[in-house]
């Protein structure tokens, strides 16, 4: 076998070779196209005059962009306004995530339910939502708002300077400063403290067989910290009231209706295959299971809480990471309505620039990383909850 | 032993075919006046709807003033003025649409600006239509003049310079408003009629257009202010010095044949005209048209099929259209206004 290999005419006839050198030549292949097409596009542009590179990111955007979470002005650079829209991006996609995911469990619940009516609404709302197309929820949602809602001049003061109005609902907003973050912080610390609490006296529990009285501390762990960081902070209380000016209402917070229909529009639809996606989980899980914990005597609400579901877990989530990749993905028909999210922004720049081969790339180097970043971290859950064989 | 070698043969044979093919797409060593007559037709790209400057019409027959443009070509190509392809291009598309040869003119309310100009690979044309940014609101609001939209929000279409002219104008005024764009005209121009902005902002040729979409024009006012320069002139790929005199010449014929009082219903008279430069545009006298690879008829053929300047915005803009546009600086120079052609000499 070992003179076979080393002679030249049969190290052909190795299948490891073989199976190496085919790989090899593949990558090569797709190397070398990869590099051909690269410099083609690049020898074109430059015959055509076309201006290429990134060099334009560092240059002053010189447009508005309406709802940023970042700071941002006109005056910034391309680089940080690309930057304001994916960070718009992530934030409507996270929201409607979370609120995608809740819809989804309750449907997903309902659709099993032994109550007939219950069962069959939640029947409808799937099948309403996911046989439509995202777009046209996208525009139905949004022309409800824009044309249901009443004008800013007339707005709805739904409590006193609380404003519902086709431009969003308008609320009174703190006057944010350092302190304010300081307390928030805390706020966290506590929580955070409360859940080492809560698992230590659970593990407590269990060793001993004792339950003892945790709740006074974990409220402590809760309470401490913020209260102390009130005491020696000391946040301005003041408040910005929304009032009418001329135009629109000024001061206070909003909540644009760009945002709100791309939220609601995202996390409904997504909604709908997440409960279908809960209802197979469930589905999963064998009957003995169901009934082993009624034997035990444990009612509905916690059969389904404490044996059905982590079981059932294990089938949801591999197709729920498809779900939440397609919301992600899907929130870049944020541009039909006006949100200004990654695709918007980069629209924008490569209109203004015209350099749309860079803006294209790097719009599809966000999704693609972002996108890459969700998988993994719904691998790593998914390797969690996964059946542990002992 | 035939195998992997057949194989490795395959695979080199595979990739050199890709890359062959890969390499033949972007031509353009033909002159586009060849390929055009060799193809037939003209490819214009235009706007999907804009009234008076490109839409159809109920019979579905393409009709406004930039497509006029593009069938005055047609018609010094091809002595027809209906050998063209629309092509309806929206605003994020429409350079790459000249610049990969997908068109061979763009005729589509495009502004001419520096940048455009000196880094996209294109070439325009002559303008055919001095616009500038302008705002629109209703007229309850009771405003008067742009510099009262403080705090206003503003709807506007993207792909567009609109949202930096709209930065650069309420930047120094240290004005701030809100924008909110959107990437469908549709969607654009309810949101403005349902309120949700206070005002609409657009090139003013174009808010003349959404006026008179809107149920009731009379509610709606254009603010006096124009906030940019924006000289809309057809576009084509810097690499065919040949086309773009054909465009250009073809626009001139236009504006020529209206400072010579050369109408459509009167041009067969004047190729007895006297005025020599008259003879030299018709055709009538010199080779004008060999000289840019045409037929000598060719600003003939124009005015006969397409008319004049003057008689190609009345019939498509002017007062007596739902545009109601007028001439302002899209007038003769002899008549105070901007545009002038060079002499046919």
């Amino acid at each position: 076998m070992r003179a076979e290999a080393m002679s030249g005419t049969s190290l052909l006839y190795n299948l490891r070779f073989r199976a190496i050198l085919y790989q090899v030549i593949a990558v090569a292949g797709i190397v070398l196209l990869g590099l051909y097409l690269f410099s083609n596009v690049s020898q074109k542009l430059a015959e055509q005059n076309i201006a290429t590179g990134f060099g334009y990111l560092s240059r002053e955007a010189g447009f508005v962009i309406s709802q940023t979470l970042i700071d941002y002005k006109p005056t910034d650079t391309y680089g940080r306004a690309i930057l304001a829209g994916i960070v718009n991006t992530v934030w409507v996609s996270a929201w409607s995530v979370v609120l995608a995911t809740v819809i989804g469990l309750f449907v997903g619940i309902a659709r099993l339910s032994r109550n007939p009516l219950l069962a069959f609404l939640a029947f409808l709302y799937v099948e309403a939502l996911r046989n439509v197309p995202l777009l046209l929820y996208l525009f139905l949602w949004y022309a409800l708002i824009v044309t249901g809602l009443p004008g800013v001049r007339e707005a709805w003061e739904v409590m006193p300077h609380v404003f519902l109005s086709n431009s969003g609902l308008t609320v009174p907003s703190l006057v944010w400063s350092g302190a304010h973050t300081t307390v928030l912080l805390a706020l966290v610390l506590g929580g955070i403290l409360a859940v080492v609490f809560h698992r230590r006296a659970t593990a407590e529990r269990i060793r001993t067989g004792q339950a003892r009285t945790m709740w006074p501390w974990i409220a402590l762990a809760v309470l401490l910290p913020p209260a102390l960081a009130l005491l020696i902070a000391q946040p301005d209380l003041a408040v910005d009231l929304p009032e009418k000016g001329r135009f629109r209402l000024t001061g206070g917070a909003q909540l644009r209706p760009e945002f709100t229909a791309l939220l609601v529009g995202l996390a409904l639809s997504a909604s709908a295959g997440i409960a279908e996606i809960v209802r197979s989980g469930i589905l999963s899980v064998r009957k003995g299971q169901w009934e082993a914990a009624r034997a035990l005597g444990l009612r509905d609400g916690s059969t389904m809480r404490l044996v059905v579901l982590p079981q059932a877990l294990r089938v949801i989530i591999p197709p729920l990471t498809s779900s939440y990749l397609s919301l992600f993905k899907n929130s870049s028909l944020a541009i039909a309505i006006g949100y200004p999210d990654l695709v918007m922004v980069s629209n924008t720049t490569m209109n203004q620039t015209g350099q749309a081969i860079e803006g294209i790339a790097i719009f599809m180097l966000v999704y693609l990383g972002l996108s890459i970043m969700i998988s993994v971290f719904m691998n790593w859950y998914n390797s969690r909850v996964a059946l542990k064989e002992r | 032993m035939i195998q992997p070698k057949s194989m490795v043969r395959w695979l080199a044979m595979s990739l050199i075919a890709g890359v062959a093919a890969v390499s033949a797409a972007p031509a353009s060593a033909q002159s586009t006046l060849d390929t055009v007559k060799k193809r037939g037709k003209i490819l214009c790209g235009v706007s999907p709807v804009a009234p008076g400057f490109s839409y159809a019409d109920d019979k579905g027959v393409r009709r406004g003033f930039d497509v006029d443009i593009c069938r005055a070509v047609s018609a010094a190509i091809f002595a027809d003025p209906d050998k063209v392809e629309y092509v309806p291009l929206n605003t994020n598309v429409r350079f790459q649409a000249v610049q990969s040869g997908e068109v061979d003119i763009l005729s589509r309310q495009n502004t001419w600006s520096f940048t455009r100009d000196a880094s996209l690979g294109l070439d325009f044309g002559p303008v055919v239509f001095y616009d500038g940014q302008g705002l629109m609101a209703p007229s309850k609001l009771n405003v008067k003049s742009a510099g009262e939209l403080a705090d206003a929000a503003i709807c506007l279409l993207p792909g567009t310079t609109t949202l930096q002219n709209l930065e650069d104008f309420f930047r120094p005024r240290n004005i701030k408003y809100e924008s909110v764009v959107f990437e469908n005209s549709d969607e654009w121009r309810n949101a403005f009629f349902n309120g949700r902005c206070d005002a609409i902002t657009t090139d003013r040729s174009d808010l003349a257009s959404v006026r008179a979409i809107a149920n009731d024009p009379s509610q709606y006012v254009v603010l006096p202010e124009t906030i940019s320069k924006e000289p809309l002139a057809p576009t084509i790929r810097q690499n065919d010095p040949n086309w773009r005199d054909i465009l250009n010449w073809s626009v001139y014929a236009l504006i020529g044949a209206e400072e010579k009082g050369v109408t459509q219903a009167n041009v067969d008279e004047f190729l007895k005209s006297e005025d020599p430069e008259i003879q030299r545009m018709l055709g009538v006298n010199g080779d004008f048209g060999k000289m840019l690879g045409l037929d000598n008829k060719w600003a003939y053929n124009i005015v006969k099929s397409v008319g004049n300047y003057g008689e190609v915005f009345d019939r498509n803009l002017g007062p007596k259209t739902r545009l109601g546009l007028t001439r302002g600086p899209n007038e003769l120079w002899t008549k105070g206004g901007l545009l002038y052609a060079p002499p046919f000499r």
